[in-house]
């Protein structure tokens, strides 16, 4: 098993990324489909929700994928204030679309599901505001990283936003906690869950599938931007010559 | 209305958008790779 700084060889990563992008992509396409056909077909409607209680199958892996996507940009980040390694600043950058595509499609089918649920699609509540605050950091650091990359700066400031950013993940994990306001309180966790094991099941296959989907798609970027990287680096040598 | 217009547009959403990122990643992996 390569080590992580061994990892930060780029033609070591594409060794390995190449057969994994795949692998990713299919488990991730199968393993949702099933949890998808699980959660419409073969649960049953909850006895306060109904058959709306069938978008926490989208919704909670989208969430679960927003925030776990910003830990990546910041543990990239760290990986590339402490050791430099270019290919940390790549993943971080790689990461941040997928990362707010998926905290949006938290947002939406959070409203959708609000406004059956609760009688509105918005609520300024604690987890709805914190959660469309990191949408707006995951734009912000996009902005920064292009703006960054633009002017050839050192990519320091927008590693250490990635790193700041850190400070909304506890504050989102814990609004249901601190303020009691519209959203319910923590239902699923890692060992128990508040939801019957019935309707509960098809959330793994999602949460999984949508998991190594995230993986497949940030392979991919990474993939492309090294790509272009190289192309760049090429023509910079060949308009030396 | 039916609660299932609500299921139908949060799936169509959240697939969609997953796909949509999907694809227009891959396009830009073989673009790039070219």
């Amino acid at each position: 098993m390569p080590s992580l700084h061994a990892l930060a060889n780029p033609a070591r990563f594409l060794k390995l990324a190449r057969p994994l992008t795949p692998v990713l992509v299919v488990a991730g396409v199968v393993l949702t489909a099933v949890g998808c056909w699980g959660g419409l077909m073969l649960t049953p409607p909850d006895y306060l929700q109904g058959e709306t209680v069938r978008i926490l199958y989208i919704h909670v892996p989208a969430a679960w994928l927003g925030m776990g996507g910003w830990s990546g940009i910041a543990l990239s980040s760290i990986a590339y204030l402490v050791w430099r390694h270019p290919l940390a600043q790549v993943a971080a950058r790689s990461i941040a679309g997928p990362g707010a595509v998926f905290a949006a499609i938290c947002l939406v089918t959070g409203s959708i599901w609000g406004r059956p649920t609760w009688g509105t699609c918005w609520q300024w509540d604690g987890r709805l505001t914190s959660m469309l605050i990191l949408f707006f950091v995951y734009l912000g650091y996009i902005a920064l990283a292009r703006a960054d990359a633009d002017r050839g700066g050192d990519g320091r400031v927008p590693a250490l936003f990635g790193i700041a950013g850190t400070v909304l993940l506890p504050i989102i994990r814990y609004s249901v906690v601190w303020w009691n306001t519209l959203h319910q309180g923590p239902s699923i966790g890692l060992t128990r869950s508040s939801i019957a094991g019935s309707i509960l099941w098809p959330l793994g296959f999602t949460g999984l599938g949508l998991t190594l989907l995230f993986g497949g798609i940030v392979l991919m970027r990474m993939r492309a931007a090294l790509a272009t990287m190289k192309a760049e680096a090429r023509m910079r040598r060949m308009a030396a010559a | 209305m039916s609660q299932w217009v609500f299921v139908g547009a949060a799936y169509a959403v959240a697939l969609g958008g997953a796909g949509g990122l999907l694809l227009l990643s891959w396009i830009a992996m073989r673009r790039a790779e070219r």
